[in-house]
């Protein structure tokens, strides 16, 4: 017992002492958020939840047909996610606000991948199916996947989908921010182009982020000062501009420090250039050979044998 | 060292492993059915949900749990402590299979089990799985060099395969003789490196969740959940072997080998300790001590591990009473073992609950059946293995003919 702690407390310490050095040298963690990115800047208050997003989405990106026509408004009855079949959906909220008439004001959110400017999804997935592209979207390549759906279990907006009913090849589904549209096109994506109130604007997310804010300076009653997507998690290329306090219309309050962070500190300080598994064999092996042929003459039984 | 290993050469197809069979067959059926019509159809897993019984029992416990693999590689081959040898055979085959079915499990819960092997091109160095994968990977492999010593020294030199396959046996003694060589002279390698790979995906195992600050439960919720896996892995390593020597040796009758668990037990007090004091550390330092009474399922859950699978075993192994008495010894093991499998359930699912859906689930029949089939599997190999390889040190009491 005794020389076995000892040797325990020696290698306890010593990697404490190997960890403080890495502490102090590795270099700290840096966001990898594209500079010049797209994005869509959503503005709630002038959404009229007509679903021509949800119609064209399904159109471009040659999903099935719904069950239930995109002209049939009484779905927005209930809340919906995104899912396998529909990459983006309207829900309606009535947040308490009437007009003059007393009749209650409906504020409708679409919702779809955020594309997150440090996506927790592309840092989890094992493969690097899931990318973070020059031009905001965050983009799935189906040929590297092999279906941990860890990127799922990262998403703080539950957004990834799976085809949970395909055997052999099942696919992670989300919004793809209409990737090749907008890179090799030059298109506006499919949602962003039909709406017919511009309550989404595409742009450079800078450009997206100082209109929204002039939207809010000049119209200091309409707006909340806030724009969900600025900061949270770090930023987000799809952002939103609402009258309504976001978590009543079903968006939640996450970190504003991007997810990965964390876990890829933890990570690339442990194990950048395998030092910690190097340290850790060579003092494995000092101990080893200190103690060849050693240990049993240590063996205290205390009288323990039954 | 009067410790010899032999095959048990007892009586094959008893009670017990026709019921393992029995259990294995309704997995394959199920895992036939999930091959069908995909992990949809056997599973209530959903969009919200995508990670359910089988990562949290196949794979985290799995993992978790074969950790008397290294522990006991550690105390017995580095540190010389010759004396636990005939508990380092079965540890180690424990291990073996314990880690060929989390792979196994994996190949059945990921959705394209065929592409399996991608991480081996297509390198994510920021993803936390795919450092697991690799480290699991690597120590699988270690794992069966491990083992082959086991299998030359009942083998080499005797290679005689029946009928039409006799031809081999030229090839398959050489292929024996090659892996003795290597083995030989490089066991150390693997021995050291299994407990370093060891350190490194136990540890990583709990980096997984730290990417899901929203989703998972603050009383789990911890940066330093890597160092608590890490620790309840070592701590769980010498109960494992308890609980399992206790099983194998009452069921086949063999020595209880209680002069060697009692005193492998007294690490387990230090190492328990050393969890329990970071467990309950950690809750005082970042206040989730509040959660603690306010009744709902997932701090149930927290009290259960932390209550029936730390405190109570610990106080227990404190007691020298305890640590030479058969049954409490092997009551207190199983419930650190049972402790460390709530502990990954509860950090995989229990204490995972996505903020906007708020999507419950509890396992569908089948999915139950596919992990109970694995188990079966498991433990039938190992049986098998067992009654043909020296793993086990010979009866030594109640000799039967």
């Amino acid at each position: 017992m005794d020389l076995s702690r000892r040797g325990f407390f020696k290698i306890m310490g010593a990697t404490g002492a190997g960890l403080a050095a890495t502490g102090r040298s590795a270099a700290a963690w840096e966001s990898r958020a594209p500079e010049d990115a797209y994005g869509c800047l959503v503005d709630l208050t002038r959404c009229i939840g007509c679903r021509k997003c949800e119609q064209a989405c399904q159109t471009v990106n040659g999903l099935p047909q719904p069950e239930q026509s995109f002209d049939d408004l009484t779905i927005l009855d209930r809340k919906r996610r995104p899912d396998e079949k529909s990459f983006t959906v309207v829900n309606r909220y009535y947040s308490g606000k009437i007009d003059e008439r007393d009749q209650l004001i409906p504020t409708f959110v679409k919702i779809q991948c955020m594309h997150c400017q440090d996506p927790a999804c592309a840092s989890a997935c094992i493969v690097g199916a899931l990318t973070k592209k020059e031009n905001g979207a965050v983009h799935y390549d189906a040929s590297k996947c092999i279906g941990c759906r860890y990127c799922m279990v990262a998403c703080p907006f539950e957004i990834p989908a799976y085809e949970y009913h395909n055997p052999i090849t099942p696919r992670v589904m989300k919004c793809t921010f209409c990737y090749e549209r907008v890179a090799e096109e030059g298109k506006l994506p499919g949602c962003a182009q039909i709406c017919p109130v511009e309550a989404i604007t595409f742009g450079k997310r800078a450009d997206l982020l100082a209109l929204g804010h002039q939207r809010i300076k000049d119209n200091p009653g309409r707006y909340l000062d806030h724009i969900y997507g600025e900061k949270e998690v770090g930023g987000t290329s799809w952002m939103y501009l609402s009258d309504q306090p976001f978590e009543d219309l079903g968006f939640i309050q996450v970190p504003e420090k991007p997810l990965p962070q964390l876990a890829e500190t933890i990570q690339h300080s442990l194990f950048s250039y395998l030092w910690s598994p190097i340290v850790l064999f060579g003092m494995l092996s000092g101990v080893m050979w200190g103690f060849r042929d050693k240990g049993d003459r240590h063996i205290d039984r205390e009288g323990e044998n039954p | 060292m009067s410790h010899t290993p032999r095959p048990l050469r007892a009586k094959f197809w008893t009670p017990g492993v026709v019921l393992m069979a029995f259990l294995m067959a309704a997995g394959a059926v199920a895992i036939i059915a999930r091959y069908i019509g995909g992990i949809g159809y056997v599973t209530n897993l959903t969009n919200a949900r995508p990670w359910g019984l089988w990562i949290g029992v196949d794979v985290a416990s799995g993992v978790a749990l074969a950790a008397g693999g290294f522990t006991t590689a550690f105390v017995a081959h580095i540190l010389s402590r010759h004396y636990y040898e005939p508990v380092v055979r079965p540890a180690l085959l424990t291990a073996m299979l314990g880690y060929t079915f989390v792979v196994l499990g994996l190949l059945v819960d990921i959705g394209r089990s065929w592409a399996i092997w991608k991480p081996l091109i297509h390198w994510n160095p920021n993803s936390v799985l795919f450092e697991v994968a690799m480290c699991v990977m690597f120590y699988l492999n270690v794992l069966y060099l491990e083992f082959v010593p086991i299998v030359v020294e009942q083998y080499k030199g005797r290679v005689h395969l029946p009928g039409p396959l006799s031809g081999l046996n030229a090839p398959v003694e050489g292929l024996l003789k090659l892996l003795d060589a290597i083995t030989g002279k490089l066991m150390w390698v693997f021995i050291i490196a299994g407990v370093v790979l060891s350190c490194m995906h136990q540890s990583s195992l709990g980096s997984l969740m730290l990417v899901a600050p929203t989703k998972l439960h603050p009383l789990w919720y911890t940066p330093i959940l890597p160092l608590l896996f890490l620790t309840s892995a070592i701590a769980v390593g010498y109960p494992m072997v308890v609980f399992e020597t206790t099983l194998v040796t009452s069921s086949l009758k063999l020595d209880p080998e209680m002069d060697i668990l009692t005193p492998l037990t007294r690490f387990t007090v230090f190492l328990l300790g050393l969890y329990l004091a970071l467990k309950v550390g950690d809750m005082v330092v970042r206040g989730t001590y509040v959660y603690l009474l306010d009744g709902t399922a997932q701090t149930n859950a927290f009290l259960v591990e932390l209550i029936l699978g730390v405190i109570v075993p610990w106080v227990m192994l404190v007691l020298p009473k305890v640590r030479q008495s058969r049954r409490g010894l092997f009551i207190a093991c199983a419930l650190i073992v049972g402790g460390v499998l709530v502990n990954r359930v509860n950090v995989f699912v229990v204490g995972y609950r996505p903020p906007i859906s708020e999507a419950n689930y509890a396992p569908a029949f089948s999915e139950i059946l596919i992990t109970v089939g694995l188990i079966a599997g498991l433990m039938f190999l190992y049986r098998f293995l067992v009654t043909y390889l020296p793993v086990l040190s010979g009866p030594k009491q109640e000799v039967s003919a």
